[in-house]
């Protein structure tokens, strides 16, 4: 069984955004990128299933600029067998990857696809569900736990207030939540093979994919700041304030 | 112009999160459209009638609506698209689910979690975890969009719409439910509760922790969370932890009770709709992101909230 | 059983001492047509992330080593155009005359850097010449051989729970031999600091000393931005008896470097280098060029000050220290990343040539004898005496060192001592309080706002990278002698008294630690030691 990982670049976790000060966007020149953490996620899974003896392969995807390398290199680290690069300077979004991936799911057949349930840059949590709108495949987001056996799959999902437990007929897409694993740290010797393993480039329009955005963004901000608000003289004000002005209790 | 949100629901009435989706589309303006898709399911949609702002509720009933899982009812909309210009679900984890799967299926962008409403095709939405903020234009025909519940209030009742019956589509058969398990315990978990009470160093051991604020979190229906400092001192596990290292948090109300304000810790709860502070410091950095602030001893202040609030 | 792998050449610490020894290897094995391997460990989360300094440079041993790297598209963009020399009273300056400034504070032909892109884009150099370049991988252990030489360093445990003990994540390190390992983790660093005592490289020479830089960047509005000024300060708010003096670098896009140095000598344990920074930048001097203007980053790091007659012996058997892991800045030049490239081309030659003598863990003579002949000895023997002199007070240290560099162009007869810099606090009740101002928030912070502006982290289940010999003394000796000067001298608030029902107590914070080594210098009785964390941890400076 063949198990396809997307993973994205994005600015690394620890760095603090900023946004530019002329408003067109976030600043990341020359910051510090890695691999989206939901991502790493979905990596570390498919390595399991693979160790498990479940899945046989583990491709590792990732669409945008040359740079993506690294990503595909960090997750070869943790175990993926190769790599493939999907490279354009286009600005992606989430539409134009899912339409990226189904063409390599075309390619490559796998049985699962797994996904981060979305990245830490735009916060979209779209990706793998157009993917699995676009193979036609039933989807498991927000995983928990992912277990694999023949012909389906049992996925128990994180949903608002508690576990949701689904079975999909694979193929399928799983998306994944914080806690369905703890991604290992990628080991030295790893590293070094992992700058040996096949890393396959292909452009969108080889893929045959219009790769053009859809939405414009207008403008970037701050968020608006939080200011102080008043200050009560005792409990007995407090409790009115709550219950009947801003009523939340 | 007619506008379609997907309820969201447990088939005998509507969430929450329906109301406030319903606001969203009253302000991009037009009819808006209620689709209730389940199984038994006329409770949601006689809930659903009564919203204020509803044009009309579609009933869509099937065995295979039950569970409300993504293929099918994605499907569903998809089959019932045309003539809509903008297509809305709340930002939970049921409308994140299914969603973009509409989106894809009908080949256009999904506009996920705005939080403010800036024309019918732009829109403001959070990006890199709210740390800024978006704003986008669609330049697709139908605007698929996810809606950050916090940021729209909730549609109040006093409509009277029409619920009309829709014919159901076939089942896919991709996927079936096994089992739902929704957590039990009486104290919602951090991240999925409204009311959060979190206390800090000011506390001073992990028995005052517990014996103060656990009571007031029982009155409240609360969450516990703790700053980073609490949990350094020992008073209670990491898992308690709100804080930029620890967990974001977003609830109705934020209590908190003996918390300085270190922005480490500002960063994992400023979004909260409501702040409270309780501290003994008029400085501590707590008070200048509070909604209320109260300067007291807590020792003596939260004993007498939790009587308060009997 | 930890897993091992052999190089030819090890370096720990991917700054720019380390680069440009990676980056000579390579070069001299490509003029020979030899091959030799080459590996270097970080333990910043990417090269440049724990790179921390002004930074005005010389540009001198960079030419040597990449004599093009203008067209290489080196982040070296502002040239300086005006220097500045300004003594601070409290509410005003007075600017010396050029004239009258000795030659090592003159930065024509130099240039205002982000020493961290510097340190990036030198990476990116090496890594194409074919040097194993591994981020994220902390030296935690030197490693010997039978005969007693350095055979290589261990990598840290990663996955160790608090206690010390596998979690589940458990990732042993591993260990990397080689025949030759440079040690260039910057100033203090905690394997060097094991190495000085094991080889006795300290016999002889004067105690380091050391001060503690703080540093700031701001995106300031284009009006107040001057591109290529250097503006060095000194006075306020340091007393006259106290080592420090400010810098204001503006670079280009509309940014300036903004930071404070004081000598960690200072006697005054109520002294908080990190308030001191804060009020510094509301001097009418400073504030003119920041006002209106939003702080992006920060950070702190110490830096050795000693000079010549503190550097250790450079080489024992298998390696050699090189960069300000031997204390090779130039303190009255205030830079050091020009010394840092140069040692490391000269240790890199040596080794270059002992191991085309199928040579390995000996000592590297050739390093040592190299520098001494080299234009990098004479300009750090020119300058030899400033901070000893600066011990006599900025006027009479000022005047002395004048005398010293423009009448005698350095070469006086003389060369004055350096002592230890823990040894220098006073007990608390001998000296008075310092009241400094609270923060506005707007160009004053407190300690907490800004570490979150140096993007660190640490893993908070791990073992304390901040160890106490003895866990008694924070209260014993430092709270009731010195008022925990640690609370204070800590730019990242990692210390804390906290009083709790049964005394006071010292709570570490240590995921808050940028890893700038203060702690283990100034610490009186010398009870902390600062070891490695998790590779990759600690802050993520973005070109600072």
């Amino acid at each position: 069984m063949k198990i396809l990982v997307p993973v994205k670049r994005v600015l690394d976790y620890n760095v603090k955004v900023r946004v530019k000060a002329d408003g067109t966007g976030v600043d990341l020149s020359n910051l510090k990128m890695a691999m989206n953490p939901f991502d790493e996620i979905a990596v570390e899974e498919a390595v399991r299933l693979k160790e498990a003896g479940v899945a046989t392969e583990v491709v590792a995807v990732s669409c945008g600029v040359a740079a993506c390398q690294e990503t595909l290199r960090a997750a070869m680290a943790i175990g993926a067998d190769r790599g493939i690069l999907v490279e354009t300077d286009v600005e992606l979004q989430p539409l134009a990857v899912a339409k990226l991936l189904k063409a390599l799911c075309d390619k490559e057949a796998p049985q699962v696809v797994i996904c981060g349930k979305q990245a830490i840059d735009d916060d979209a949590n779209q990706t793998g569900q157009m993917l699995a709108a676009l193979m036609g495949w039933p989807q498991a987001t927000f995983a928990s736990k992912v277990t694999l056996a023949g012909e389906s799959t049992t996925v128990t999902r994180e949903i608002d207030g508690g576990l949701e437990t689904i079975e999909l007929k694979l193929p399928a897409v799983v998306t994944t939540d914080l806690r369905l694993n703890e991604p290992r740290y990628a080991t030295l010797p790893n590293i070094m093979k992992a700058k040996k393993k096949p890393l396959d480039t292909v452009k969108p329009d080889e893929l045959g994919v219009d790769v053009a955005p859809r939405l414009a963004t207008l403008k970037v901000a701050e968020p608006p700041k939080r200011s102080a608000g008043v200050r009560v003289a005792d409990v007995a004000q407090l409790v009115d304030k709550l219950k009947n002005e801003a009523k939340v209790i | 112009m007619a506008i379609l949100v997907i309820a969201e629901h447990d088939n005998q009435s509507i969430k929450a999160a329906t109301l406030n989706t319903v606001t969203a589309a009253a302000a991009i303006g037009g009819d808006i459209h209620v689709l209730v898709a389940g199984q038994g399911c006329e409770g949601a949609c006689n809930a659903a009638a009564k919203l204020a702002g509803v044009a009309k509720v579609l009933c869509a009933a099937a065995p295979h609506y039950e569970a409300q899982l993504a293929e099918n009812v994605a499907a569903l909309v998809v089959a019932n698209a045309p003539g809509y210009s903008h297509i809305l679900a709340p930002a939970t984890s049921y409308g994140k689910n299914v969603m973009p799967r509409v989106a894809a299926l009908l080949d256009v962008a999904q506009i996920s979690d705005i939080v403010a409403v800036e024309a019918a095709d732009t829109f403001v939405r959070p990006i890199y975890a709210g740390n800024a903020m978006a704003t986008v234009k669609s330049a697709d025909a139908v605007k698929a969009i996810t809606v950050r519940t916090t940021a729209f209030e909730a549609a109040a009742e006093g409509g009277s719409a029409a619920v009309e019956n829709l014919a159901a589509g076939a089942d896919l058969g991709l996927s079936k439910l096994v089992g739902r398990e929704l957590t039990k315990s009486e104290r919602p978990e951090l991240g999925a509760a409204k009311i959060i009470v979190s206390g800090g160093r000011g506390l001073g051991s992990g028995e005052n922790y517990h014996a103060l604020l656990e009571p007031l979190a029982d009155k409240l229906g609360a969450a516990l969370g703790a700053s980073r400092a609490a949990v350094d001192a020992g008073f209670v596990p990491n898992d308690y932890q709100v804080g930029q290292t620890g967990k974001i948090v977003a609830p109705q109300v934020y209590l908190a009770v003996g918390i300085s304000g270190a922005i480490q810790h500002l960063a994992g709860m400023k979004d909260s709709k409501v702040i409270v502070a309780i501290n003994k410091d008029p400085e501590a950095p707590i008070f200048q992101v509070a909604d209320y602030g109260l300067v007291a001893d807590l020792f003596a202040a939260v004993p007498e909230l939790t009587a308060a609030l009997s | 059983m930890r897993e091992s792998m052999e190089f030819d050449v090890l370096i720990v610490g991917g700054g720019p001492a380390g680069l440009a020894a990676a980056i000579r290897l390579k070069q001299l094995a490509q003029d020979k047509g030899t091959d030799v391997s080459v590996c270097l460990i970080e333990k910043g989360a990417e090269i440049g992330a724990h790179i921390l300094s002004g930074a005005v440079m010389d540009p001198r041993a960079l030419s040597e080593l990449i004599p093009d790297w203008q067209e290489q598209g080196a982040p070296i963009k502002t040239a300086v155009t005006e220097d500045r020399v300004i003594f601070l009273s409290e509410t005003g300056g007075r600017q010396i005359p050029n004239a009258l400034l000795p030659d090592s504070f003159h930065n024509d032909g130099n240039y205002i850097v982000r020493l961290g892109n510097v340190a990036k884009w030198l990476g990116e150099q090496a890594e194409a010449l074919g040097v194993e370049v591994y981020p994220g991988f902390a030296g935690a252990e030197v490693l010997f051989d039978e005969a007693g030489a350095v055979k290589g360093v261990a990598t840290g445990d990663m996955g160790l729970t608090r206690e010390g003990e596998p979690g589940p994540n458990y990732q042993p390190g591993m260990e990397l031999h080689a025949k030759y390992t440079l040690f260039a983790e910057g100033c203090r660093g905690h394997l060097g600091k094991q190495l000085e005592a094991k080889y006795k490289l300290r016999e002889g020479v004067d105690p380091q000393t050391y001060g503690i830089g703080i540093k700031e960047l701001w995106e300031v509005p284009a009006e107040r931005h001057v591109p290529g000024l250097v503006v060095h300060t000194a006075g306020w708010p340091m007393d006259s008896a106290t080592y420090g003096g400010g810098f204001v670098y503006h670079l280009e896009d509309n940014l300036v470097s903004i930071g404070f140095v004081v000598g960690l000598n200072y006697t005054n344990p109520h002294l908080s280098p990190f308030e001191e920074m804060q009020r510094y930048k509301t001097h009418p001097e400073i504030r003119k060029y920041i006002e209106g203007g939003k702080r992006l980053a920060y950070g702190a790091r110490a830096i050795a000050a000693g000079g010549l007659q503190s550097q250790p012996k450079l080489v024992f058997p298998g390696g050699a220290l090189i960069g300000d892991d031997a204390g090779f800045l130039n303190a009255a030049r205030i830079k050091g990343s020009h010394a840092a490239i140069k040692s490391g081309m000269l240790a890199a030659e040596a080794a270059f040539d002992a191991l085309g003598a199928e040579r390995s863990r000996d000592e590297l003579a050739a390093f040592p004898e190299a520098f001494r002949t080299s234009w990098l000895h004479a300009e750090l023997h020119k300058t030899r005496n400033f901070k000893p002199y600066m011990k006599k007070g900025l006027w009479m240290g000022s005047l002395l060192f004048g005398i010293d560099q423009n009448l005698f162009g350095g070469k006086v007869p003389w060369t004055l001592h350096n002592s230890a810099d823990h040894t220098a606090l006073k007990p608390a009740a001998e000296c008075e309080k310092i009241a400094y101002p609270k923060p506005d928030g707007v160009l004053t912070f407190d300690r907490l706002s800004s570490v979150f502006l140096s993007n660190t982290n640490h893993e908070e289940e791990q073992p304390c990278h901040l160890q106490l010999k003895d866990a008694g003394v924070p209260i014993s000796v430092n709270l009731a002698q010195h008022d925990a000067p640690e609370q204070r001298y800590c730019p990242a608030g990692v210390y804390e008294i906290v009083q709790e029902e049964a005394g006071p107590r010292l709570q570490i914070n240590a995921q808050n630690c940028v890893h700038c080594k203060t702690c283990d210098i100034k610490d009186p009785t010398q009870n902390i030691n600062w070891v490695v964390p998790q590779g990759g941890e600690g802050p993520i400076y973005q070109g600072m």
